[in-house]
Order: structure tokens, then C-alpha cells, then sequence
């Protein structure tokens, strides 16, 4: 650096000033202390040996790895396999624990609806909801109306094994048939059948002929009064939850093509802790049965 | 600051060491007071202990980052209450506002940690290595065994203190006694360890070598002080109109035209800056009043009074040149700006007080489920969900009862697997619950219905409540 003798001096302070003269105002050239300088140098010797250490400079296919071997990708996974390692004692507890064991201990409660609703997010949400409020043809878990029954063991079994999902040998199956597709009844027939179900919950008058229709063709599943039957997949009807729709046209439809709804078994892609985990939280979601009260 | 260029034009200038002479005086013994009362602070609180029962810790200042408590004597701070901290924090904001406006840079001449642990680290320094000029002396000197060994003596010293500093902070973060017996036997968790590197090193470095270039280069309040600053505040000044002409000689002819400044440079030899106050008020001066004590000092030795340099406001300073007697101290603190940063801070220092000593010590919240706001029933009732919080501040566990209010009467409430009316939450802990509150099928309900829901302590009859809705399907809607 070469010095300029020829800037002039401020008089006051004695410092030179920049040589810049505005309107009679000049600046003070006031020098850097000298380690700043040198933690500027550390930080440039610091950023290179990072960018060394750690993944950084952009390549034609992807950046430099760093020779640390450092990834997020493979932070995340130790993080999660530290979880996982942490929680082993508590999970291999829940696993081998009874429904009524875990409703009963606030740390198994605990962590039971806390990773059953990790579970849930995860793989149930999509056709559920969210908030397991479920939508037409994909059941509402928040109600007391279960399909295949809404104790805890119940819940477990249809998880585990899914509706009509043919990978699994013990998977469920709600056979009704196709009422009208496969020409077992008239459209008139179909109709009355439909206004005998609305009579069952109170929603229409009770047509003529219906009522033997129904004993005859529906009863042997959904009882005499419509109760359902949950061994069977049978829906109640004479309740106020209609999965695929409540009103005329939809019960019509429902009876005259008839609905296989499917879900996928849970048993082979989720841990036993997994599977009990979220059991337990759909069971706590407000529906759930003890049972002594199935 | 004297800062001299290397060449004219340089960019980079080395720090100029400043060895700060011995001095003795009411300023220096008041600096003495105030190191060993901000010390003693600052090393003895975390080891205070506080009876809080059996379920609280008895550490009286405690900050419980795991549990998410803030403990200090008889306040107990959960973290959705931090606005007491932001409060403490504007407090400590104006209160500073408020000394600066009447006394100046007090905060920085004498409470100031980097003063206060620079302070230490020169009476180290002189008692290893001797006053200033044996200081010069040693720096000059080659590395014989008699340098090294006081350098030894003197980091090692200085190493010990930050050690010391960086070990107190973390006490204020675990149970103190716990935390010191196993951070000896190397069994604290790692952060601990690298909080008191951490600390031990800047310590090290801003107390032992940066000093006042932390001052000058690295602090932000000198530079808002002066915006702080006014003609009343008090700063260190040096009369020139009484010590000017300066000089030593004063058998020489034409001393009867000289100042009362004897130009004995006792005040640049005492300044923890290294700055000559003589050239006026300056970034570098932190009024740390060193220099009142030296130059009162040199006054009394050539008969002539004391406060040549002194606590002078600019004010008083015109009042002078004039030859008329300063302003009363009243005049300097009954001024409008000091009433306001008074009001200000007692304000929220009131407000806080009076929130602190209103709050309950239970509470509750609600959250009203969204998704779906409602839910039918088999049997055609409508069932809301809610997930509750019962907080329950006290420090033994407690029995609540949760209810929903009278004009709800209609509405039953159910909470999942457990009793609404025999709830126990723990010591000083929260619980989440999940309520549900169910209308019977055919009740007339709007679309959205107020509803309150009470919680009650049980043991103290204590109550709080909450109002949140209720959602049913409005009347075309319904099945």
C-alpha cells in the first residue's frame, strides 16, 4: 500500500481524512483496527476449511460430498434411530401390553396417542381425514358407528388385516350383493326397499311390500329392525350415519349397484407397536367401545 | 482515543497497549465497591437456595430450560409468560435511559461487565508485572525466564478468573450443587462443558487483551448514548478555561500566565482507555472518573482545590466560561425526560407487579376441534371435541373438576378416559385432556352456540373459566 502524504490531516483529531471535500465537510479516513483485520482472515480460513469439511460447492450432477461425510438426509435418519432407541423399552412394553393395560397407564396412554396420531397422519389421513372425520364411502372414526365393531380389539383386527384386501388371507369381506346390476330385484322392488330402510330411521313412511322385501333380502345381514351386524360388516340402519349418503337417491344407488369399499391391511407394512399405537388413538378419538358395552 | 496512523493513509492500525497507572480516591474506592457487590452478585446468587416443597426445585434463581420453567425467589415464570421477561428486559432498556439522561455513561464507568472483569484483570496484571511503567518496561523486554514466568503467572491467574466466570453461568441453568459435583467428576452433559469453554475464552480474550477495543469498536451503546446524552447529563470534563495555558514550569518566566493544569499527565496514565481527557468529552472516555481521583490528587500536592477534572454537565460548562456558579442538582434531575423514563419504568414495573400478584394459580385453555366441527351421532345427537389444557400452578398436586356452564345445561360433558369431576394434574405441571361435549338428538341449537367451561380446584375452591363455542348443523341441514 503505498501512503499518500499529499491527503491532508483533520486538525482536531489529527487522523487523515479521505481527501473528499463536500461543501466545506471532509471524512475522517479513520483506520480499521488491525485485528479486525486478522478475524476477517480467520473467518475466510474458517468458510474454505467448511466448505472442505462439509457439502458445498455446486458439481455438474450434484455438490461436493465434504470430507466429513456429513449429510442431513443421514443426520435425520440417526436422529430418528436415536427415537427409535429411546422409545424400544416403552414400544416393546406397548406391544405386549392389553388395550385395558393401556388405557389404564398414563405413560403407555401417552405415548399410545401421541404415536398413534403420528401413525395416523402418516397413513390413514388420506382417505379419513385429517381430523378422521372421514368423507362419503371412507367412515367417520370420530362416531359411535362402527362397521366391523368399536372395541379396541375390534379396531386392532381391521387394521390389521384391512377390508377386502386379498394379500391377506384374514382380511374382511361384506358381501352384499348387487341388487340391481345383478337383476335379483325390480327397480319398484328397489324403491320400496330403499323407502322401508328411510322408515327405519324414522325418515320416511313405511311403503307397501317393503317391509316383506327387506325380510326377505336384507334382514338375514342388517336384522329385522335394521340393526346391522358388525361379525359381518353389516352397517346399522336405522341410525342417523350414512356412510355412502342418507337420502333417497344415494340408499337406491347403494342397494341397486351395492358398495365394496376397501382398505388396505396394516398388519404387514406397520410395527406391532405401530398398529397398537394407532388402534388406540382411533379408539380414543370419541366413539371407541369398551368391551363389556359391544 | 489518541489513535495514531502508522503512515498517513493507512488502513490498519495495531492497538497501542494501555497499561493504566495505579490511582486511589472516592471514585476508585466507589469502583471497588461496586466490583465486589457485582461480583458477588453475579458468583453467589445461583447458590442460594429457596424452599419450594417437595415437588419444585429449591434453587431461588433458577432457569429450567428442560422443563420450561423460569424460577426467581417466590415468581415462578411459565414460558407463556414471557412478556414478565420482555417486561424485566424494556425495564433494564429505560432504566438505563433514565441513569444515562442524569449521570451519563455511569453503566459503562462502573457496572459494566467488561469494565468490571477489565478492572480485575488489571489488578492481576499489576501485581504480577508491577504499576505502569514496569509494565512498559516488561513488554519492551526480550522473553528471559523472568518474562515468561510472569506471563505464566499472570494468564494462568487470568484463566482461573474466567474459568470461574464461564463456570457460575451455567449454575443459573441446573441445580447448582448437582451441577458443580458432576461437572468435576466429567459427568455434565456436554453442553455445559461448552458453555464454560465458550465463556472462559471470551473472558480470556475480551478481559485480558481486546479491553477497551471492545469499547471503542465492538459495543453499540457509546454510540446511542449519544442520543441519550444532553446538555444537563453529566460527563467527565476537563475545565480548560481553568487549566489552560498548561505547563510544567511554573518557577519559569511567564508562569503566572499558566493554567492550573501542572500538564503531570497523571490523568492519561490512570485512564483504563488509554484516552487524554484534556482534548474533551469522547467515545473512548466510558466516565469511569479515575481521573477526577488522579487529578484531585496532584491538586492537593500543589495547593491548588481539587476538581480541575470533574463531573461537569455542559450546562453548568457555559455557566462557567461566564463566571457564574453551576446549576443546584435539582435543576439537573427535575427535567421533563427524566419524569417521563421514571413514569415509564415504574410504569411497567407497577403493571407487572400488579399482573404478577392478580394471576391464578389455575387456568385453563380450550381449542375448539376444527376438523370437523362437529360430529353426528348414531342415535342423531351432536357431539363437539375440545382439546383442553387444566395448568395447574401450585406446587402439590391438585383434584380439579371441569364443567361446562348453566346456560349449556343442555350440553353433557365427557372427558376421554378419565372423570370430569375428579381430575388430578400434576405439581406445577399442565394436562391435556380430551372433552367432548354432547347435545341429545331433536335439542334446538343455532348454528353456533356460546358455551363456558369452569374448571375448579378442588382442594382450594379456586376457579377458572373459559368460553369457547359450541357447533351444530344449521337447521336446513339437518338429517
Amino acid at each position: 500500500m503505498s501512503a499518500e502524504p499529499t491527503r491532508p490531516a483533520d486538525p482536531e483529531t489529527g487522523t487523515v481524512t479521505t481527501g473528499h471535500d463536500w461543501d466545506g465537510i471532509t471524512e475522517l479516513d479513520t483506520p480499521l483496527p488491525r485485528w479486525w483485520l486478522w478475524t476477517f482472515y480467520a473467518t475466510v480460513v474458517w468458510g474454505l476449511g467448511y466448505t472442505i469439511a462439509y457439502p458445498a460447492w455446486p458439481m455438474l450432477t450434484e455438490a461436493t460430498g465434504g470430507v466429513l461425510g456429513y449429510s442431513s438426509r443421514a443426520e435425520v435418519q440417526t436422529q430418528i434411530a436415536r427415537q427409535a432407541e429411546a422409545n424400544a423399552d416403552i414400544a416393546a412394553r406397548l406391544a405386549a401390553a392389553s388395550f385395558e393395560e393401556i388405557a389404564a397407564d398414563p405413560a403407555l396412554y401417552t405415548f399410545a396417542e401421541a404415536g398413534g396420531a403420528a401413525v395416523f397422519r402418516a397413513q390413514c389421513s388420506q382417505c379419513h381425514g385429517a381430523g378422521a372425520a372421514g368423507s362419503p364411502g371412507y367412515p367417520n372414526l370420530l362416531d359411535d358407528d362402527w362397521l366391523w365393531g368399536g372395541t379396541a380389539e375390534k379396531i386392532y383386527a381391521t387394521i390389521n388385516h384391512g377390508i377386502r384386501w386379498e394379500a391377506d388371507p384374514d382380511t374382511r369381506y361384506s358381501e352384499m350383493p348387487a341388487f340391481g346390476d345383478e337383476g335379483l330385484l325390480s327397480d319398484a322392488e328397489i324403491e320400496a326397499v330403499a323407502d322401508h330402510v328411510l322408515a327405519l330411521s324414522g325418515q320416511a313412511d313405511a311403503p307397501e311390500g317393503g317391509a316383506d322385501l327387506f325380510a326377505d333380502n336384507c334382514a338375514a345381514c342388517h336384522g329385522d329392525a335394521g340393526e346391522g351386524l358388525p361379525e359381518m360388516g353389516a352397517p346399522r340402519l336405522s341410525d342417523a350415519i350414512w356412510l355412502y349418503g342418507g337420502d333417497r337417491v344415494a340408499v337406491i344407488a347403494t342397494i341397486a349397484r351395492s358398495r365394496h369399499g376397501v382398505m388396505p391391511a396394516w398388519g404387514a407394512r406397520l410395527s406391532e407397536a405401530e398398529l397398537r399405537q394407532v388402534t388406540h388413538y382411533v379408539h380414543s378419538l370419541g366413539g371407541g367401545q369398551r368391551a363389556s358395552g359391544d | 482515543m489518541s489513535m495514531t496512523t502508522e503512515a498517513p493513509g493507512a488502513l490498519y492500525a495495531a492497538r497501542e497497549p494501555v497499561f493504566p497507572k495505579a490511582v486511589s480516591g472516592p471514585f476508585r474506592r466507589l469502583k471497588w465497591a461496586i466490583m465486589v457487590m457485582t461480583l458477588a452478585i453475579y458468583y453467589v446468587t445461583p447458590w442460594i437456595r429457596w424452599d419450594r416443597g417437595p415437588h419444585l426445585p429449591d434453587q431461588a434463581v433458577l432457569v429450567d430450560l428442560a422443563g420450561r420453567r423460569f424460577f426467581f425467589f417466590w415468581i415462578e415464570i411459565w414460558p407463556q409468560e414471557f412478556y414478565y421477561v420482555a417486561g424485566m428486559l424494556i425495564m433494564a432498556g429505560v432504566g438505563l435511559f433514565l441513569f444515562t439522561s442524569v449521570l451519563g455513561r455511569v453503566w459503562c464507568g462502573y457496572a459494566c461487565p467488561q469494565t468490571v472483569w477489565v478492572d480485575l484483570y488489571q489488578h492481576v496484571e499489576r501485581w504480577i508485572d508491577g504499576d505502569r511503567n514496569a509494565q512498559f518496561r516488561l513488554l519492551k523486554r526480550r522473553w528471559d525466564g523472568d518474562k515468561m514466568r510472569r506471563r505464566a503467572a499472570k494468564w494462568a491467574i487470568w484463566l482461573l478468573i474466567a474459568l470461574a466466570t464461564g463456570g457460575a453461568w451455567i449454575f443459573y441453568f441446573a441445580d447448582a450443587p448437582t451441577l458443580a459435583y458432576r461437572f468435576a467428576a466429567g459427568a455434565a452433559p456436554i453442553v455445559a462443558y461448552a458453555t464454560v469453554a465458550l465463556l472462559t475464552a471470551t473472558t480470556f480474550v475480551l478481559g485480558g487483551f481486546m479491553r477497551e477495543q471492545v469499547c471503542l469498536y465492538m459495543c453499540p451503546w457509546p454510540r446511542i448514548q449519544a442520543a441519550m446524552l444532553d446538555e444537563t447529563s453529566l460527563t467527565v470534563t476537563y475545565k480548560d478555561w481553568r487549566g489552560e495555558p498548561r505547563g510544567k514550569h511554573r518557577k519559569a518566566e511567564g508562569a503566572e500566565q499558566l493554567g492550573d493544569c501542572v500538564d503531570c499527565n497523571a490523568c492519561v496514565a490512570v485512564c483504563p482507555t488509554g484516552v487524554d481527557i484534556r482534548q474533551g468529552q469522547q467515545l473512548g472516555c466510558i466516565t469511569c472518573a479515575l481521573c477526577i481521583d488522579a487529578c484531585d490528587d496532584i491538586m492537593a500536592k500543589v495547593g491548588k482545590p481539587r476538581g480541575l477534572i470533574d463531573y461537569f454537565s455542559l450546562a453548568d460548562e457555559r455557566l462557567a466560561r461566564a463566571g457564574k456558579p453551576s446549576l443546584p442538582a435539582w435543576r439537573r434531575v427535575l427535567r421533563p425526560r427524566v419524569f417521563v423514563y421514571t413514569a415509564l419504568w415504574a410504569g411497567i414495573g407497577l403493571a407487572m407487579l400488579t399482573a404478577l400478584f392478580l394471576r391464578d394459580t389455575i387456568d385453563l385453555t380450550v381449542r375448539h376441534d376444527r376438523n370437523p366441527v362437529y360430529v353426528t351421532l348414531s342415535d342423531g345427537s351432536i357431539r363437539n371435541g375440545y382439546e383442553v389444557r387444566l395448568l395447574n400452578r401450585n406446587p402439590e398436586p391438585n383434584i380439579f373438576r371441569l364443567s361446562v356452564d348453566a346456560d349449556g345445561r343442555y350440553l353433557r360433558l365427557t372427558v376421554a378416559g378419565a372423570d370430569a369431576s375428579a381430575l388430578p394434574v400434576a405439581a406445577d405441571e399442565t394436562r391435556k385432556l380430551r372433552v367432548f361435549l354432547t347435545a341429545p338428538a331433536g335439542t334446538p341449537l343455532p348454528g353456533r352456540t356460546e358455551v363456558v367451561l369452569w374448571v375448579e380446584n378442588l382442594h382450594t375452591r379456586e376457579r377458572a373459566a373459559y368460553t369457547t363455542h359450541f357447533s351444530a348443523p344449521s337447521q336446513g341441514d339437518r338429517p
